[in-house]
């Protein structure tokens, strides 16, 4: 069930983590640990047991197409790090992928 | 050269006309106004909020289902966590859904020319939430989130369609049925109507299914005819020449008509799809189910071929008189109110009322102009207290005023003159003044009695006779 350093890389690419050599190596052996231990629950025999998505009684409350005030646009943007033109300014991510 | 065929499919994401967003209560339409003005902590992501699902967004994606003849409309679906980072989606994923989907299954038919129609079919028909927006200006990227959590139908089709025409025509057609059936404003425009096309390539008549890329972001129905083109035209010459297609992902520059590879690494594993958590299975109860499809009304093709075979109208007429649902049913309420020949309804429909829609800009159903105004006209043009001009005059007169055309008649005086002394005066006056265009018809130019009859319409303001009028010309111009 362990893990390959390709995975553990892939896996940082996903999440935009950037890792060091070491990071990489530590990391395929703790995910690779992590995994087997949840890997256990496979030893329960479930073939008789129906799959369950929730507990809770099966049926989403449903909401009126009503609008509503929404909430003041500079305590939103407030939340943010740089705030440009009335919105959010980020890094340009993507283009800097590998 | 091998002759090849294109095998194209599309998913197309539908911007549901809702007032709120499908999670929340902010306003979903965020057109005119400034970037994030219509947000909340649930479209915005902030920790420890919950959505809930929004009624009418369940209840239109089932109409579209329905119209797009769904073999299955779930009683039970679920909606599916879609995980990825992306500046523009603040959650870290989008709930969509996935191995449970509203409805399954189902077709969709494209007319094609002469009396043709490929019938594309649909796999699945889903609802999701959109992102927000991403707008560069030069190394910056700033981000609007006005448009997250605003709800989006998708349909995706199976391979069936085999040319970008055949891409063009199906978008066309969805546009004209979502408006029909009232469940989006279909402006490509503003982005309600988006599609991804998957294209492959395979010699003509052959079954397989090669490797195929995909384009995104077609965000208009020419973008999408000339980027699909582009993409069947690269691809034959890459198979020509004996090069491999890769599986790309490629994004459409609309300003530069260029294709250019994604750096996308994502495959559908590392979406790492799971059931959503924080919101319940969508239970779609018979009697729900029975009250939604109660709305759903005759089909645009359906009420085409009921045009032609009830009214025995030209396919042309019925094509054009079902491109809207209110003008279908303009015509239909003018017919019941008139009473004569449906064909005679399509000619005033398709050259004058198609006119003043155009010109005013409103649909069918906005013209103070109504049905029984119609039919009252071409009944007075049919019993001849009327001419033509002036029938057509009444539409404009009608519409500014929502007045009866029969007392416009009576109060602006515009019955027909077939006072035949006083037609005749004209007549005679327009022949003392005009002793040139005499020696022309005398000389054997008869068609310049037309222009004749000209002058007395013009003079009488379009009132005269215009049949008398003739007859009164080519007795005086026998003498």
């Amino acid at each position: 069930m362990g893990l390959t350093i390709e995975e553990v890389r892939h896996i940082a690419l996903l999440a935009r983590l950037r890792l060091t050599p070491e990071e990489e190596e530590r990391y395929t052996e703790q995910l690779s640990a992590i995994l087997e231990h949840a890997a256990r629950l496979k030893e329960v025999d479930t073939s008789h047991i129906p799959p369950t998505a929730t507990v809770l009684p099966l049926r989403a409350p449903l909401r009126p197409d009503e609008p509503r005030p929404s909430t003041p646009h500079k305590q939103i943007l407030a939340n943010a790090p740089q705030v440009k033109e009335g919105m959010f300014r980020v890094p340009p991510v993507l283009d800097v992928e590998p | 050269m091998d002759e090849y065929e294109a095998v194209i499919g599309l998913e197309t994401h539908i911007q549901l006309n809702t007032n709120s967003k499908i999670f929340c209560g902010c306003k979903a339409d965020s057109w005119e106004d400034p970037p994030n003005r219509n947000i909340c902590p649930i479209c915005t992501g902030l920790p420890g909020v919950l959505p809930v699902l929004n009624r009418t967004v369940v209840e239109k994606a089932v109409l579209l289902a329905a119209a797009m003849h769904a073999e299955s409309i779930q009683p039970l679906s679920y909606l599916a966590r879609k995980n990825y980072f992306y500046p523009d989606l603040p959650k870290g994923y989008q709930i969509s859904q996935y191995d449970e989907p509203l409805a399954r299954g189902g077709y969709f038919d494209v007319p094609l020319t002469e009396g043709a129609t490929r019938r594309v079919r649909i796999e699945k028909v889903h609802i999701e939430e959109d992102a927000g927006k991403t707008i560069r200006k030069n190394d910056r990227r700033l981000i609007d989130f006005n448009r997250c959590g605003v709800p989006l139908v998708e349909a995706v089709t199976s391979p069936d369609l085999r040319s970008a025409d055949e891409v063009a025509k199906y978008l066309i057609r969805l546009r004209q049925l979502v408006r029909w059936i009232g469940i989006s404003e279909g402006d490509m425009e503003k982005g309600q109507l988006r599609c991804d096309a998957n294209i492959s390539i395979r010699p003509a008549g052959s079954e397989e299914l090669n490797t195929k890329t995909e384009i995104k972001n077609l965000n208009s129905i020419d973008a999408a005819r000339t980027a699909v083109q582009a993409e069947i035209g690269r691809q034959i010459e890459e198979t020509s020449a004996g090069r491999a297609i890769h599986t790309w992902t490629l994004n459409w520059d609309e300003e530069s008509e260029t294709l250019t590879k994604m750096r996308s690494k994502e495959t559908e594993a590392d979406y790492r799809y799971f059931r959503e958590p924080d919101l319940l299975p969508i239970r779609l109860e018979e009697s729900w189910r029975e009250e939604i499809l109660a709305a759903l009304p005759e089909l645009p093709l359906d009420r085409r071929a009921r045009f032609v075979e009830e009214y025995k109208l030209p396919e042309y007429d019925a094509e054009i008189l079902t491109d809207e649902r209110s003008l279908s049913r303009f015509f239909e309420e003018t017919i019941g109110k008139y009473g004569g020949a449906a064909k005679t309804v399509s000619n005033w429909m398709m050259n004058d009322v198609l006119r003043l829609i155009r010109e005013r800009g409103v649909h069918a159903g906005d013209l103070q102009l109504r049905p029984h105004h119609l039919a009252e006209i071409i009944r007075l043009l049919d019993d001849k207290k009327i001419t033509t001009n002036v029938a057509k005059e009444l539409l404009d007169k009608v519409q500014d005023s929502g007045r009866s055309p029969r007392s416009i008649v009576e109060e602006e005086g515009l019955a027909q003159v077939s006072d035949e002394s006083a037609l005749r005066t004209l007549a005679e006056q327009v022949l003392v003044d005009n002793p040139e265009q005499v020696e022309t018809y005398k000389g054997g130019k008869t068609t310049v009695i037309g222009w004749f009859v000209g002058q007395v319409m013009k003079q009488s303001k379009g009132k005269a006779n215009p049949q008398m009028v003739r007859q009164i010309f080519e007795d005086l111009l026998v003498d």
